[in-house]
């Protein structure tokens, strides 16, 4: 059987942190790859390429994906949040706040996914126990085993959300 | 020892943690230097034989592809030179990538397909067909291969001390076990990335490469290509996790430098996760324990023998029985370390190598031990409590471990354990208490710092180490900022670059120690460069003062009448820009009076399921004696990101081999389990005070690698408090809990 040879690049517009962008990319390009790789937005991390790590969560329409798992052909017409898109310029988004102020992190290299699962679950207003917590969240991997502090994020946005004290200007 | 003030010792937000939670921290497979090419690298599928055919056109005919690389076509010029030594390649002869057609280990990198984007490259590395001829006998499982073990190239464990086989032969109490824990893998988040440069006018490369110390990559690229060191600057400002597996240079960083040389072009390789799984991994060991006591429980003997996996090529040795010489008091001590050379990739260390091994078979060991003489756990570790390092009769620096059992017991709530197994549940689950004891090295190596202050009161201090996580970045911050008395906001630290001064590599606990020192040093070192140019500056407050009198405060500084003068001012006056100190900084010899180790105790709460033989770990608590804390928040995360580990490498991590074919079957994050949120409740941290004037001018012994020792001993001891059932080889999965 003869191989293609590498396919030519298609259009893309995609609308990325309140953004559109247009881009020429080979078919297959993942979600993932477009944006560290086409847009240099690299605050999406890889971890796996497979979807078993978490560390390149983005928010699609508010609800959190694996962009690893998706090409970016299939996001048009859809408002994609990176990491990068959820502080209002020097404002730090409440649940970015609360990872500084926790220490939710060591490396780093997870964190951008960890904020957007959880800010995902406060969007699905998940997160009413502590299992559902950790079962929520078990998607994104923290090799440096920062979990216990990030369970205290997650818990304390929990409570805020209940009691309305999160600014919905934040909220994405 | 500092006391408690401005900085040292508060607990203080990471100064690299707006970049983190905002994507703007840079990790190695971010820079994209103008007309970068990608790399993608072709793993061997045989364990051992050599290659007899390569097939490339396919990819050498899709468009974008610019080259494949294979030991055929590597430039003339990296084979000449022999030397891919770094600085902690252990005995033997380093890997070499694309050397010649031999295959030494199943994963082995033998093409690198380089194109004009990442997908083009992973499409085309995916057309690249290899033959091989496949030879049989190899070998990638220790307890199969016993009879090779060996002592050449061993460093040698303490000398044996009495008669261990006579006291064990005429005690009362006496146990003798088994362990074996499989290999792991570091897995970090971030897989291992290059991007390399060469420069063709200067003959330099520029490279950015994740690494645990940037002059280990430095040493390694100027090995290879036969340059001055100075012509390879290696730059590694943030790292997505390492466990140790940065303390070496890995195989991407030689394509994406060979490919660059060769192609003149910046090329960029990153490892795909599975192929995380192709390099340095904790070794499989098997242990034996012989212990011996009288009734009370006072230990009469002590043996520990360990055998370690090792490559075929390297003898990687890290430090296992040793320990047991060292934990509790005891006259008769014969401790015993052997390698069993496989067909694998070296070893590498590993959080806690060796530590975490060792101390999981002797304080499983210490609890079969305490059941044998109906002892209580924590009360025969206090019974055989060591005053001092009988291995190399030296006293402790310092040593507060009975604090820690103190303190953690009443923590955990230790009285409320029942020493009968299955004699407490909560609902359909069994529940058992278990303890282990930890101890680490505290190290202090060589290290160097350099002391920026300018005209505008900014301090930039420098040293050539790495934050892999540990909070680097943030303790040299503070450290700098209360040595020299200026506001934290005030101070830049910078690190991972080859360019600055030299640091050790970062690992073995011994950066706080290292780097925190030599940071203290430049800064009093500044001090007294800005007193000397205050005493000309301000002659009216300084002429008649001495050092010693005035005061460093507040980006000021102040004589004893209180006039106080900035520096800012100090440096303005004397018509400069800026002033610079760099030093060096070395252990002080009185410590080689000294043993200077971190000790832990930790104690766990399992929870299983009658039924299923599900575990949970509702509660761990680790209390630790580390000398002087730094900064509270960043040393806690260590320590539940050590336990974290623990509970991973008691219940879940393992590298399975296939040895059908000398491979990794589970060479993924789905299969390969490490600990995930649902796994980790509750961790409390308890730091002992803990003073030591000798361990170095910190106080500071660092933390990264005792969180983990212990853990899976005091999980293994829980789940036979709970269960009945001693499961002596790790991970203790729910099968070996229910078989």
């Amino acid at each position: 059987m003869e191989l293609p040879k590498h396919p030519d690049t298609s259009s893309v517009e995609l609308n990325v942190n309140g953004r559109n962008i247009e881009l020429s990319i080979a078919p297959w390009t993942t979600l993932l790859d477009a944006l560290g790789e086409h847009l240099q937005l690299n605050g999406t991390k890889k971890g796996c390429d497979h979807g078993q790590c978490g560390a390149c969560t983005v928010l699609v329409d508010g609800k959190h994906i694996n962009s690893c798992l998706t090409l970016a052909a299939m996001q048009t017409n859809k408002e994609i949040t990176t990491i990068e898109g959820l502080a209002q310029g020097e404002d730090l988004h409440p649940v970015q706040e609360a990872f500084i102020e926790h220490d939710a992190f060591q490396c780093g290299y997870c964190t951008p996914g960890q904020i957007c699962s959880t800010v995902g679950l406060l969007n699905m207003k998940k997160g009413k126990s502590p299992e559902e917590i950790r079962d929520l969240m078990s998607g994104n991997i923290c090799r440096c085993g920062a979990y216990a502090n990030i369970y205290k994020v997650v818990e304390e946005m929990v409570q805020k959300e209940t009691v309305g004290t999160t600014s919905k200007k934040n909220r994405v | 020892m500092i006391a408690d003030t401005n900085y040292i010792g508060k607990s203080t937000r990471r100064v690299d943690g707006r970049k983190k939670v905002t994507g703007q921290a840079p990790y190695i497979a971010e820079f994209n230097p103008a007309d970068l090419v990608h790399g993608y690298i072709v793993n061997s599928t045989i364990a051992r034989g050599r290659i007899t055919a390569i097939h490339k056109d396919k990819a050498l005919n899709v468009p974008g592809v610019r080259e494949v690389f294979t030991h055929e076509n590597v430039p003339p010029e990296v084979k000449i030179n022999s030397d891919y030594t770094d600085p902690l390649a252990p005995p033997g002869s380093p890997f070499r990538p694309l050397y010649d057609d031999n295959i030494l280990y199943n994963g082995q990198p033998v093409a690198l397909v380089v194109a004009d984007t990442f997908e083009t490259a992973a499409y085309a590395a995916g057309l690249v067909k290899i033959e091989y001829e496949a030879e049989e006998g190899y070998e990638v499982d220790i307890r199969r291969n016993l009879e090779q073990a060996t002592h050449e190239d061993v460093p040698e464990p303490p000398e044996p001390r009495g008669n261990a086989a006579e006291a064990y032969d005429s005690s009362e109490v006496k146990i003798e076990t088994e362990y074996y824990q499989p290999r792991e893998y570091h897995n970090p988040m971030e897989t291992f990335a290059s991007v390399a440069s060469w420069n063709e006018e200067e003959g330099s490369f520029n490279i950015y490469d994740k690494i645990q110390g940037v002059s280990s990559s430095q040493g390694y690229i100027a090995g290879i290509f036969n340059l001055e060191k100075e012509k390879v600057r290696v730059i590694s400002p943030f790292i997505g996790g390492a466990f140790g597996s940065g303390l070496r240079p890995q195989y991407q960083l030689f394509f994406a430098a060979m490919a660059s040389k060769a192609l003149k072009l910046p090329v960029k390789v990153v490892m795909t996760r599975t192929q995380m799984f192709t390099f340095g991994h904790r070794p499989a060991c098997l242990q034996r324990v012989k212990l011996s006591a009288d009734k009370k429980g006072k230990l009469t003997s002590i043996r520990h023998e360990a055998f370690s996996e090792t490559s075929r090529f390297e003898k990687f040795n890290e430090t296992v029985v040793d320990w047991s010489g060292l934990m509790y008091q005891c006259e008769n001590v014969e401790l015993d370390y052997q390698l069993v050379p496989v067909d694998v990739y070296t070893p590498l260390d590993m959080r806690a190598p060796g530590g975490s091994t060792g101390m999981y078979a002797l304080e499983c060991a210490m609890d079969e031990l305490a059941v044998e003489a109906g002892v209580d756990p924590l009360e025969l570790r206090i019974i055989n409590y060591a005053e001092k390092d009988q291995n190399e009769d030296k006293p402790y620096s310092s040593k507060e471990l009975k604090a820690c059992y103190q303190r953690a017991a009443e923590k955990f709530g230790w009285q409320n354990r029942n020493a009968k197994s299955r004699s407490i549940k909560k609902g359909n689950e069994l529940v058992g208490y278990g303890m282990a004891s930890g101890v680490w090295e505290a190290m202090q190596q060589k290290s160097s710092a350099k002391a920026i202050l300018t005209s505008e009161g900014k301090l930039t201090v420098s040293s050539g180490t790495a934050d892999i996580g540990t909070g680097t970045y943030t303790i040299m911050s503070q450290i700098a900022a209360e040595m020299l008395g200026i506001s934290l906001e005030h101070v830049e630290f910078k690190l991972g670059d080859s360019t600055l001064p030299d640091a050790p590599i970062e690992g073995g606990s011994w950066t706080a120690s290292s780097v925190g020192s030599a940071v203290k040093l430049v800064c009093s070192a500044l001090q007294e460069k800005i007193f000397e140019l205050a005493t000309q500056t301000h002659p009216d407050i300084f002429e008649n003062k001495l050092f010693e009198d005035v005061v460093f405060d507040n980006g000021q500084i102040s004589g004893n009448s209180g006039t106080a003068v900035s520096f800012s001012e100090i440096i303005t006056a004397a018509g400069r820009k800026s002033l610079e100190v760099q030093v060096n900084s070395e252990p002080e010899d009185n410590r080689e009076n000294y043993s200077c180790y971190t000790h832990s105790c930790v104690m766990v709460e399992v929870n299983i399921d009658e039924d299923t033989g599900m575990i949970s770990i509702p509660k761990v608590v680790s209390a630790i004696a580390g000398g002087k804390i730094l900064n509270p928040k960043t040393a806690e995360s260590q320590i539940i990101g050590g336990v974290t580990w623990g509970i991973g490498m008691a219940l879940e991590e393992e590298g399975m081999m296939d040895s059908r074919n000398g491979r990794i079957m589970n060479a993924n994050l789905a299969e390969y389990h490490v600990a995930v949120h649902a796994d980790v409740k509750e961790i409390d941290v308890i730091f002992v005070e803990e003073q030591d004037d000798i361990v170095n001018p910190l106080g500071a012994k660092g933390l990264g690698e005792i969180g983990i020792v212990g853990v899976a001993a005091a999980i293994a001891n829980a789940v036979y408090n709970a269960t009945g059932k001693r499961v002596r080889d790790l991970p203790i999965t729910l099968d070996k809990v229910l078989e």
